[in-house]
């Protein structure tokens, strides 16, 4: 009976470890928004995607979404870190704090913040340097807008954004010295209503190409409607406006998960921050589609002079909105200053919300 | 053929008692079938939806954390729905508590004293019974439509958050960005048992709010007032009660109570400012009030269990990939049918079958 007893036990543990050997790695992920909402969100769930098939069986890929930046947050990243998840995807730059606070707390469970600053122990950031884009975007806009002014549909004033008007403005002056922005900011990531209704509200004042830093396809369609070209964000948006996107920044995250997981599988997983660029495919353009083949030309080539590092998106002569000196001739842009982005450079139609 | 709703002349007591779990009942038989649909082990989708949360003690304290913001905002406005005064805009009173009571942990950081977290609760209850009070002045002079001018001064609230926070309270170390300096430790609600979980006082605040206007509606002299004024303005002119000052009690208290809310989560939860820091606590509030029947003892517990299903939804979407769509769509079937069989007890459904001779008359 004994005998029996000690074989079934040794049998249950053997079994047992047999499992928790095989069972999958469990990687997270935490999203702001939909995973359907054809932006942000969608970039990161594709990204998600990849990354399980590219790993198979060995993981798995929960995820929460929808999930509101606050305390709401600190309580979703902490029931993944106690479900054994990990490594942690936060992908929203409100996730930070609480994506800091739980890391404290779970100093065995790799975590990584997307577009924050702060970093930890086990906690890395992951940043994609979306400017490149936008200047890319920026030049194609000075070439195709009859009128000389971009509609901007911004979400909130954060560095990022602001660095993204910057730029777009910067691309659209190396063509046409003249170019103008106006900014509707909408105050938040993914709201249809609200963002179409900048769309409309933009295009009564004039502006003759929309651009935005929202998530949702609203402004692509109000773009549609009206006639004039928009740039996607994000994810690639041909769908929602076949004859209306010039292109599109897409996030391609997938690459990245796939790196950071198999650090983490080899052990060499450390904390970093990460500002990736077209360099490294975190961001890549959408086919240059419904412009003239000689505007089409210039993009690819700017594109390519971005990629290989002969073309900085912030050279100087750059003047701030004040009027004031920001950078000399030839002088580029450190991260630092980037990455604290709190200014608009000359021609910016909008006082910065301060 | 019309169906009508008819009052019924009494309601069962019995009825009154068992239709809370009657509703229940419902919302897992609809539940089941939705998920069957689905194709999700409906045992395995309710378990974790209503049992799961409760297993844990981490999990025990978030549903503390979830629902003592809801409790409490949802106790004031039922003294303020009772006296027939209609505050929508707790979410407003909620955020200006957050902001008042953060003017000490911002802009007098330096001063650290034992002192500092119950000067940030009192101001924070003065902040939400000041933004309170516009309402009420304005229905009590001039005669202001309160649901519209509580509503609308949420947004007024939001905005004003909004900008403080990416101008004069920015963080200096913050890499503008928009959030405040964060607290000191002096500043921040101390946790119940930090070893198991991160529950604060803030859920301490809501047994107390509970008991206390529990006993105020009970045996207070003040609680009858709001009864009378709000079943009849002109019976309790009658009885020397002046509908006025009820205005201003009434949003006063679910103001100050909703402030209280607000800097209790901003201190305990978020600690410090950040352009959004509530996820709609003060409309939910509403619902829990109503799922209470006003009463704040039945309020607690529609808090509690309206934070379960917010928990529930999250631990539903992880263990078997319930969209979270769904957890929504589930977390409405369980409102509807409440406030169905709720309607059920005091109403009854006549199907009315129009005899010809009024089709006749219709005609002509």
């Amino acid at each position: 009976m004994k005998k029996t007893l000690l074989a079934l036990t040794a049998a249950a543990v053997v079994s047992l470890g047999g499992t928790a050997a095989q069972a999958a790695t469990k990687i997270c992920f935490v999203y702001v928004g939909s995973k359907t909402d054809g932006g942000w969100t969608q970039a990161h769930d594709i990204g998600r995607q990849e990354l399980q098939n590219h790993f198979g069986d060995k993981i798995e890929t929960p995820y929460l979404e929808n999930v509101a930046e606050g305390p709401d947050a600190e309580r979703a990243i902490e029931r993944f870190a106690r479900s054994g998840c990990e490594l942690i995807f936060t992908t929203s730059f409100g996730f930070m704090e609480p994506t800091l606070d739980v890391a404290k707390k779970f100093p065995k469970v790799k975590f990584e913040h997307a577009t924050g600053y702060k970093t930890s122990d086990n906690v890395t950031s992951y940043n994609s340097r979306f400017y490149q884009g936008r200047f890319i975007q920026g030049q194609i806009a000075g070439q195709i807008s009859k009128t000389g002014v971009a509609g901007y549909i911004a979400s909130f004033p954060i560095p990022e954004v602001v660095r993204g008007i910057n730029s777009f403005l910067l691309g659209a002056q190396s063509v046409n010295p003249d170019f103008k922005i106006k900014v509707v900011w909408v105050n938040s990531w993914f709201d249809a209503g609200k963002e179409a209704d900048a769309a409309k509200a933009l295009v009564d004042q004039g502006v003759d190409i929309l651009t935005q830093h929202t998530d949702s396809t609203a402004p692509m369609q109000v773009a549609a409607e009206r006639g004039i070209h928009a740039f996607g964000q994000a994810s690639d948006m041909i769908e929602a406006g076949p004859n209306t996107q010039l292109t599109a920044i897409i996030d391609s995250w997938g690459p990245y998960y796939i790196k950071r997981t198999q650090a983490m599988m080899d052990g060499t997983w450390k904390t970093q921050s990460t500002w990736d660029g077209l360099i490294d495919g975190i961001l890549t353009m959408a086919p240059y589609t419904n412009m003239p083949d000689d505007v089409k030309q210039m993009a690819m080539e700017t594109e390519a002079k971005i990629t290989n590092g002969e073309l900085h998106p912030f050279t100087g002569p750059v003047t701030k909105q004040d009027g004031s000196e920001w950078l000399k001739d030839g002088e580029t842009a450190d991260d630092g200053t980037l990455l604290g982005m709190n200014f608009y450079v000359m021609g910016v139609d909008d006082k910065l919300p301060q | 053929m019309r169906i009508e709703l008819e009052r019924r002349p009494g309601h069962s007591a019995f009825f009154s008692v068992v239709s809370p779990f009657i509703a229940l009942g419902l919302t897992i038989i609809a539940g089941a079938i939705m998920f069957t649909a689905l194709d999700k082990n409906p045992i395995d989708a309710l378990f974790s939806f209503f049992i799961e949360p409760l297993t844990e003690v981490w999990s025990l304290h978030e549903l503390a954390i979830k629902a003592a913001p809801l409790i409490l905002i949802a106790v004031g406005l039922s003294v303020c729905f009772r006296s027939n005064n209609w505050n929508i805009g707790a979410e407003g009173q909620f955020i200006l508590g957050g902001v008042v009571g953060s003017i000490v942990p911002i802009m007098f950081h330096q001063w650290d004293s034992w002192l500092v977290l119950p000067v940030m609760l009192i101001m924070g209850m003065a902040g939400g019974a000041a933004y309170a009070a516009i309402p009420a002045l304005l229905k009590t002079r001039f005669n202001t439509n309160e649901i519209l001018s509580s509503l609308m001064l949420v947004y007024v609230a939001q905005l004003f958050l909004d900008w403080i926070v990416r101008g004069p309270w920015r963080n200096p170390e913050g890499f503008n960005f928009p959030e405040s300096r964060e607290f000191d430790v002096e500043a921040i609600l101390p946790e119940l048992l930090p070893a198991s979980g991160r529950a604060d006082l803030a859920i301490i605040f809501a047994v107390i709010a509970t008991l206390l206007t529990w006993f105020m509606m009970r045996y207070m002299l003040r609680g009858f007032e709001v009864s009378v004024l709000g079943q009849s303005a002109r019976a309790g002119r009658f009885a020397g009660f002046s509908a006025n000052k009820m205005v201003f009690f009434a949003f006063l208290f679910s103001g100050a109570l909703a402030g209280l809310a607000g800097i209790s989560e901003v201190s305990g939860s978020i600690e410090q400012l950040q352009p959004v820091i509530s996820p709609g606590y003060g409309f939910t509030a509403i619902i829990v009030a109503f799922l209470g029947r006003l009463n704040p003892l039945g309020i607690f517990a529609a808090g509690l269990i309206l934070a379960l299903t917010y928990l529930g939804g999250e631990a539903a979407q992880i263990s078997i990939g319930l969209p979270d769509k769904i957890a929504r769509v589930f977390q409405g079937l369980l409102l509807f049918f409440v406030l169905a069989c709720d309607t059920l007890i005091h109403y009854r459904v006549r199907l009315k079958f129009a005899s010809h001779a009024e089709l006749a008359g219709e005609g002509a």
